[in-house]
């Protein structure tokens, strides 16, 4: 029973993908219902082996063999255990809310059946990612995810910016592709299997620190794609181009946190390679702190809140990095809440005002739409780990972690780094909803209003999760609930030797430094104190490069895009296909072939004479040769 | 060994010809005629080729549905058909394949239609006939009698070009298929230098190879002889000329079935027969097969035209089957057939779709398209299925094939695996780039605004093919489960080596089976 069940929580969403896709013309109507409808059972469906590993148990259940190769059989099967309970929650759990919000969103587009047939079919595939039992098929669900975020960045692909974002997000992910399918040969290679039932209990015997530190990089090189560390960020930021929904879902709760889970789900290996664990806290850390610096001063709150997701998945990067695999699931979860609303706040403000997307034309937003701004202040909140919101638990899980693992560098930078958090997210939303309205008479040109309830209840959810959603991370009766459900599957493994620290220092310095932050945007954008316009002048130059991002995609065009483009027209094809290979060499061959006949031309005069000129000159060639051996 | 107890092989390759024969009678006026006649020949040849997969038995890898009968008799000739899991894959493509094409015809094709019909089914015979030859003269003629419909199909009912294009198609694969028949009476002489028999039965010669030095020779003849089939690089220029020119149908049964004679013959000539050879090439080939990979890509990518784009693809995607073949490892070598398949069905899709377009509108160039998406959704959805088979996206057909190349280069060697694992970046970017300017963006050009969706004709010729993509990607034991034993064998054959002894001017050739790890 519970494997057809478990079964079924795949194949909802699949069945709602198959029906507005292939009947889409028809179901134009319901097709946010029947969409949202297929992952509403899919959630309910869900909870059941959610309830079974609660109870302990884990559910894993094998259907049919997929690739049965002689030398690896992956199975097509499903797993549920303590890792993917969470994620299985996470996932149906937020779509569900950012399905229904959808219904209002994407409310009078004329792709309305493609938008929720695409979502469905991304949800079928993240499930697959999360649930599947090896490395294989989780691999499925990695290129899924990627195909579907491919598919709806580029949802308005008229737009030459979505269609190009939309591949630029496909390929920057296949570089990280590349590397977790290296990382699966290695696995297959030293295992002989890709089910993770087959190969953590073995690791130890099987794997030394070398092939151990090399599977554990070439996995996070897929981790470094999908969830956009740098140097592999640069697709995030573009992918804003999608509508909201999408970068609520994918690129902010679900798809991007992928390479979190993947790292937590090989734990085993980690554990055993220090130096991959190192890496992986480091890249985390630098690209917390490199992306809220980019946060600071962009003007688009979907990018602003884009660079957000980048810093906060450098938290959770930190988390597993560090080998405090549970804190890094946990933040994963507590972001998907908070970060979800964050964007589905800022969709209801797009939505409202018509598209427009800079601060500089917003301000004071509160009074049109009083719930969104209550919302959004919950999540920002939430986001600068203000106690006792969600965010305040598992960022302080991590950056405690990190300390007391031997890590006090990554602390410093992450809390610096929340310090950042709370600026620029307190910079937007005093921004966007609170002060004067800066450009006159906007609002009541664009009849600003409050979104309808289809997308304000789905928000309030969230909120309410952002709100009591880390309390599972509290002192329960000597244990915490959600570390004592994760370690199970992925019991922490400091690299360093532990040390002790009172831990209400550790929250007291947290809390000061989100604190602060707020306090920083309050004087700046609420008293104006000091003008944001003054701090970007005294510091000229870093503003510029902020403000720019670093130039690193116009270095990657410039540097990486465009000579490999030219390479291969004007090199590889014009020189060495063209004239080299093709007339050089096999044009050439019959060029020769058509000389050698033309010289020998001549020698067919026609004439009587000649022949038999060229007759005696053999003989006596021939005899010459013949007298001369015999002498 | 013959289950059928009944020629069915026979039946398949020269039911199309007698069809042939009979429309020779047919008044060249009715021309919708010929195009029901022509197709329910060949939808009849493909159902007739059903039983093929039904009865094959999987546990054997001796040839099955054999026929035997003498040809020339003192010389040892034999009219011997048979297939295995290794060719009876590729004998079922051509049978499913050919009537697609056929259907794509029916309004592209209004010159001569009689003749291009006879042309297809003509060279639908010789096409069969040189998956199920089992002796190497047999398997010669036929090698050769597909050649003439091809050069009619693009030198009669190509584009502009199409004189030039044939021509260097005919001379280059003609060169190397002189080498190939100089290298089969080599081994007919030299086979009976060695063994004292005349024979030119391929199953024999399989079981029975020369010594090393002997094998070099034979080895490299027929190594030229397919990679220009294949084609390998740099053997690869006359595709591009040869896909760019011949009419839809030409294109695709050209990618889907002639390009893989050549990767078939390298399965049954070169590496059973020579084995030395092939460990002592094997990396070679693979740094070919790789430079081909990338190089198709690269090239491929920036390419004006999108049946040059897809022709370029091919290098690369033949690369891979190459790669998965001289691994020399089971999954990898199953993976290579296996690509083969997937080739044939993606990339004939490929250039079925540009066909769709180019009937409409008369021009291939990706420049002259874009926003087709909203013009024609149906034929851009096709499209991006096949587009998203030929990147390997898992669940359709192309990832299986790959991750399984893959996987048999890198338990070859894992350096293969990693560099070639790169290749799936590049596909990416030449075929998302062709489909975004194509079908993505705004329609610019107001010539592609009464573009119409495609047909029912369409529609019943896609189809299929979609079918295929999905089955091959989701179950693909159906189709690995046939070739395992053959597979098997081969690799056996493949890696047992012959020692001899030099130096007696009276060469006894002795045998020791080294089966290699792997």
């Amino acid at each position: 029973m519970m494997s057809v069940i478990l079964l079924f929580v795949v194949l909802a969403p699949l069945t709602g993908f198959l029906i507005n896709g292939l009947f889409g013309k028809w179901t134009k109507p319901y097709a946010g219902v029947i969409a949202s409808l297929a992952l509403a059972t899919s959630f309910i469906l869900g909870l059941f082996p959610i309830m079974s590993v609660l109870n302990g148990h884990i559910v894993e259940y094998t259907y049919y063999t997929w690739l049965p190769f002689k030398e690896v059989s992956v199975p097509f099967g499903l797993r549920v255990d303590a890792l993917s309970a969470v994620m299985l929650f996470v996932v149906t759990f937020v779509s569900t809310m950012i399905h229904i919000y959808s219904i209002g969103y994407m409310h009078g587009d004329k792709g309305y059946s493609r938008f929720f047939a695409y979502l469905n079919l991304f949800v079928t595939s993240m499930l697959l990612l999360v649930l599947g039992n090896s490395y294989l098929l989780m691999f499925v669900g990695w290129e899924g995810v990627g195909l579907c975020s491919y598919l709806l960045i580029g949802f308005w692909y008229e737009k030459d910016t979505a269609s190009d974002a939309g591949e630029k997000a496909f390929v920057v992910n296949r570089i990280g592709d590349a590397g977790f399918i290296i990382g699966v040969l290695f696995i297959i290679y030293h295992f002989g299997s890709a089910t993770y039932s087959n190969i953590f209990p073995r690791a130890h015997q099987v794997l030394n620190t070398t092939s151990a530190t090399i599977i554990g990089l070439a996995l996070f090189l897929g981790a470094m794609g999908k969830s956009a560390q740098f140097p592999l960020y640069i697709w995030l930021t573009d992918a804003m181009e999608g509508p909201t929904p999408v970068s609520s879902l994918i690129h902010a709760a679900t798809m991007v946190t992928a390479g979190v889970y993947m790292v937590a789900r090989s734990n085993v290996i980690y554990s055993m390679a220090p130096i991959a664990q190192e890496v992986v806290a480091s890249i985390g850390a630098f690209t917390a702190f490199y992306a809220a610096t980019m946060a600071l001063t962009h003007k688009d709150i979907k990018r602003i809140l884009a660079y957000s997701t980048l810093s906060q998945l450098g938290y959770m990067f930190i988390g597993v990095g560090v080998g405090a695999y549970w804190t890094g699931m946990f933040h994963l979860m507590t972001h998907a809440f908070f970060k979800g609303l964050l964007f589905l706040g800022a969709g209801a403000v797009m939505h409202s005002m018509r598209g427009l997307l800079s601060i500089d034309l917003m301000g004071g937003l509160k009074k049109y739409m009083p719930q969104t701004a209550a919302l959004m202040v919950i999540a920002s909140l939430a986001i600068s780990g203000i106690p006792p919101f969600a965010g305040f638990f598992s960022k302080d899980a991590i950056l405690a972690h990190a300390l007391e693992f031997g890590h006090p560098y990554i602390w410093i930078v992450g809390e610096v780094t929340a310090f950042l958090t709370a600026f620029y997210m307190f910079r937007f939303v005093f921004s966007v909803f609170y002060g004067e309205e800066k450009v006159p008479g906007l609002y009541h040109e664009l009849h600003t209003h409050e979104a309808p309830s289809v997308m304000t209840i789905p928000m309030w959810v969230l909120g309410i999760m952002s709100i009591i959603g880390g309390l599972v991370g509290l002192h329960i009766g000597g244990v915490i609930p959600f570390k004592h459900l994760v370690t199970q599957i992925a019991p922490s493994t400091p690299i360093a030797d532990k040390a002790e620290y009172p831990e209400s220092l550790l929250i007291g310095v947290s809390v000061t430094m989100g604190l602060l932050g707020i306090f920083s945007a309050w004087i700046i954008y609420i008293k104006k104190l000091i003008t944001a316009e003054k701090i970007a002048k005294t510091f000229k130059p870093i503003y510029t490069l902020l403000a720019n991002t670093y130039y690193v995609d116009e270095f990657v065009y410039c540097c990486i895009v465009k000579p490999f483009w030219w390479i291969s027209t004007n090199l590889l094809w014009k020189i060495v296909d063209v004239e080299i290979i093709d007339k050089g060499g096999v044009d050439g061959t019959g060029w020769v072939a058509g000389r050698i006949g033309y010289l020998l031309r001549f020698l067919q005069t026609g004439f009587i004479n000649n022949y038999a000129y060229w007759i005696s000159f053999g003989i006596i060639v021939l005899s010459g040769w013949y007298i001369v051996k015999i002498i | 060994m013959n289950q059928l107890h009944f020629p069915i092989l026979s039946l398949i390759t020269f039911l199309p010809l007698a069809g042939a024969v009979l429309i020779a009678f047919i008044n060249e006026k009715n021309e919708n005629f010929i195009r029901y006649f022509t197709f329910g020949i060949l939808v009849i040849d493909f159902i007739i080729s059903l039983p093929l997969f039904f009865a094959f038995d999987p546990s054997t890898y001796h040839m099955q549905f054999v026929e035997r009968v003498p040809w020339i008799k003192s010389l040892g000739f034999q009219y011997y058909v048979g297939v295995d899991g290794i060719s009876l894959f590729l004998v079922l493509l051509t049978t499913f394949l050919t009537p697609i094409a056929q259907l794509s015809t029916w309004k592209a094709v209004n010159k001569k239609v009689k003749l291009f019909n006879i042309v297809i089914l003509f060279m639908q015979t010789g096409m069969l006939g040189v998956f199920i030859s089992l002796d190497m003269f047999l398997f010669y003629v036929f090698w050769e009698v597909q050649l003439i419909p091809m050069y009619l199909m693009i030198g009669i009912w190509g584009g502009p070009n199409r004189v030039f294009a044939t021509m260097k198609f005919f001379l280059y694969t003609f060169a190397g298929s002189v080498l190939m028949m100089v290298a089969i009476m080599a081994l007919y002489f030299l086979n009976h230098h060695y063994t004292g028999v005349y024979t030119s039965d391929m199953v024999k010669l399989m079981s029975t190879p020369l010594p090393a030095h002997i094998q070099l020779w034979l080895f490299l003849a027929f190594f030229v002889a397919f990679a220009i089939k294949v084609p390998m690089w740099p053997f690869h220029t006359w595709l591009p000329w040869a896909h760019v020119e011949a009419p839809t149908a030409g294109s695709v049964l050209l990618a889907g079935i002639l390009l893989k004679m050549g990767t078939y013959g390298f399965l049954r000539f070169n590496l059973p027969m020579f084995p030395d050879m092939t460990h002592a090439f094997a990396v070679l080939v693979i740094v070919l097969a790789i430079i081909g990979i990338f190089y198709g890509a690269f090239v491929a990518m920036v390419q004006p035209d999108i049946k040059k784009l897809v022709a370029y693809s091919s290098v690369s995607h033949l690369g891979y089957s190459m790669l998965g073949m001289f691994a020399l490892t089971q999954v990898g070598m199953e993976g290579s057939i296996l690509q083969m398949l997937n080739h044939g069905i993606s990339t004939g899709a490929l250039f079925l779709a540009v066909g769709i377009v180019y009937e409409r509108r008369h021009t291939r160039l990706i420049s002259e398209y874009g926003g087709l998406a909203s013009l024609v959704p149906v034929f851009a959805t096709f499209f991006m299925i096949f587009t998203l088979s030929s990147i390997a996206v898992p669940g359709t057909n192309g990832f299986v094939g790959e991750f399984m190349i893959l996987l048999g280069a890198f338990l070859s060697h894992p350096v293969y695996g990693i560099i070639v694992a790169f290749g799936g970046l590049f596909s990416a970017v030449y075929m998302l780039t062709m489909y975004k300017r194509v079908v993505f963006l705004k329609v610019t050009n107001p010539k592609n605004l009464d573009l119409e969706d495609m047909s029912k004709r369409e529609w019943i010729y896609m189809v299929p093919l979609v079918l295929f993509v999905f089955w091959i990607g989701l179950y693909p034991n159906t189709f690995l489960s046939k070739m395992r034993v053959s597979v098997e064998h081969l690799l056996k054959q493949t890696n047992r080596t012959v020692q001899v002894s030099m130096t007696s001017k009276q060469i006894q050739p002795v045998k020791t089976v080294v089966v290699k790890k792997g």
